[in-house]
């Protein structure tokens, strides 16, 4: 029988915390659908962070308060949101070239799995059967100075989504930066993982047999 | 005189021929261009080719032309969602084509169509599926696919306010695909909910100058609905 653990996980609100940590202070960000739109709530106190949506807005704001909801006012995943003072809108080939061009400083994205060289894997899963969907994932991937994935480490059956090579269809080549998850912090370079932080209590080593990658050292 | 005020939706329509391809602009609730596309089903073009962001929602709208069967083929990024319905079981189904592309490129090919590019190298999706079969090329050490133009033969939009001359303002996240779209197709229909006269519009604030629109039809305004897209996509 294994021991249990001797580390706990960062809850959502905590991995949210954590990639709000890095951002710097002037960034221009775009936070992907799902997880990494949390990281909004926690950029810390001081700094001023511009939000992207790809459906045309930069300065996009918080949730309105209820009965105050605009429908021609949404985010990319379609929930209503406000404009900050500052803001402005404009359609969607100049968003997206703003986004391919390279002018956003992050991407925060969500993935199903991520290689050691920073392949992503984050739009099907090549179920049989499945109604192929994309959106803007593949533009998102490749377009942001950085992109950052922000995911669990582990799937529900316990395997690394961190992979030596995705085996799920692939949304971009070598375009993953940094991957934040529940344990640990990593960025993707040409010679595979190194490792940024992890949580208290979980070894490097015991992060490799979790991943079964090697994972380097931050030097 | 030019007048690009249409009396009707019909009228404005009246053009539209069997195996047209109809640019259709919105994202989310915002920019769908409701009148239009239920005029579209009214008026009854067949073997029709969609180019849209989705696939339609519940049973009205867009998934309502696609129920008529006068849909051949859907071009988008994200057909699938919590309410697609429609569209899931003609794709299925084998009825209906899709050909699913990123929504960048989706909107880039567009922009390509009206501004007379020929075709593009773009960086989106090289080494995915959604590249297979295309020419790559690379270009100062990054890899680029290349991507040709989409070209509408109608374009049915959402706009705020228009005048006479086609000048067209929109509202908020509701410009989306609008602008790109208008310059697209030959034949472009806007609706507005508001018709100025001409000047009234600030010339610094016009988004589609009137060149790109053919008719424009008033509407009663409405606000935007919710519906359909509680569920993130």
């Amino acid at each position: 029988m294994m021991n249990a653990p001797k580390y706990q996980k960062r809850t959502k609100d905590e991995l949210a915390r954590r990639v709000a940590q890095d951002i710097h202070d002037g960034a221009y960000v775009n936070l992907g659908i799902g997880m990494p739109t949390a990281v909004a709530n926690h950029i810390p106190a001081g700094r001023e962070v511009i939000l992207q949506s790809e459906n045309g807005i930069l300065g996009m704001g918080p949730a309105p308060a209820a009965g105050q909801e605009d429908y021609d006012l949404i985010n990319a995943g379609k929930q209503p949101v406000t404009l900050l003072p500052g803001g402005a809108y404009f359609h969607h080939a100049d968003s997206f070239a703003m986004m391919r061009g390279g002018h956003l400083d992050i991407c925060v994205l969500g993935a199903f799995q991520v290689s050691a060289r920073g392949d992503l894997a984050n739009w099907s899963t090549g179920e049989a059967g499945a109604i192929p969907a994309v959106g803007g994932a593949m533009d998102l991937a490749i377009g942001a100075k950085q992109t950052w994935v922000m995911m669990d480490l582990l799937s529900k059956a316990g395997d690394s989504k961190v992979v030596e090579s995705c085996t799920y269809p692939l949304t971009g080549i070598a375009c993953v930066k940094r991957i934040y998850t529940d344990l640990c912090t990593l960025e993707c370079t040409p010679q595979g993982l190194r490792l940024i932080d992890a949580v208290e209590g979980l070894s490097r080593e015991e992060l490799e047999r979790l991943i079964q990658l090697p994972v380097a050292t931050a030097n | 005189m030019i007048n690009k005020i249409s009396a009707s939706v019909a009228e404005a329509l009246a053009s539209v021929k069997d195996g047209a391809t109809v640019l259709i602009g919105g994202f989310g609730t915002a920019g769908i261009p409701g009148e239009l596309i239920d005029g579209l089903i009214e008026q009854g073009a067949k073997d029709l080719t969609v180019v849209n962001n989705n696939a339609g929602n519940a049973d009205q709208g867009l998934a309502a032309l696609l129920k008529t069967g006068r849909v051949r083929k859907i071009i988008c990024s994200f057909p699938r969602q919590v309410d697609s319905w429609v569209f899931d079981e003609l794709y299925r189904s084998g009825r209906l084509e899709l050909e699913l592309v990123p929504q960048g490129n989706l909107a880039e090919r567009i922009r390509a169509a009206g501004a007379g590019i020929g075709a593009f190298f773009c960086p989106t999706a090289f080494g995915t599926e959604l590249a297979k079969g295309k020419e790559t090329r690379e270009i100062d050490g990054r890899q680029y696919v290349l991507e040709y133009p989409i070209h509408g033969d109608v374009a049915l939009i959402k706009a705020e306010a228009g005048d006479r001359w086609g000048n067209l303002v929109y509202r908020k996240s509701a410009r989306n695909f609008g602008p790109v779209m208008a310059t697209a197709a030959r034949h472009t229909v806007a609706t507005v909910f508001e018709i100025k006269e001409l000047g009234e519009l600030d010339p610094e604030a016009i988004v589609t100058p009137g060149i790109h629109v053919s008719k424009i039809v008033k509407i009663p305004r409405v606000a935007t609905q919710a519906g359909g897209f509680r569920k993130a996509a």
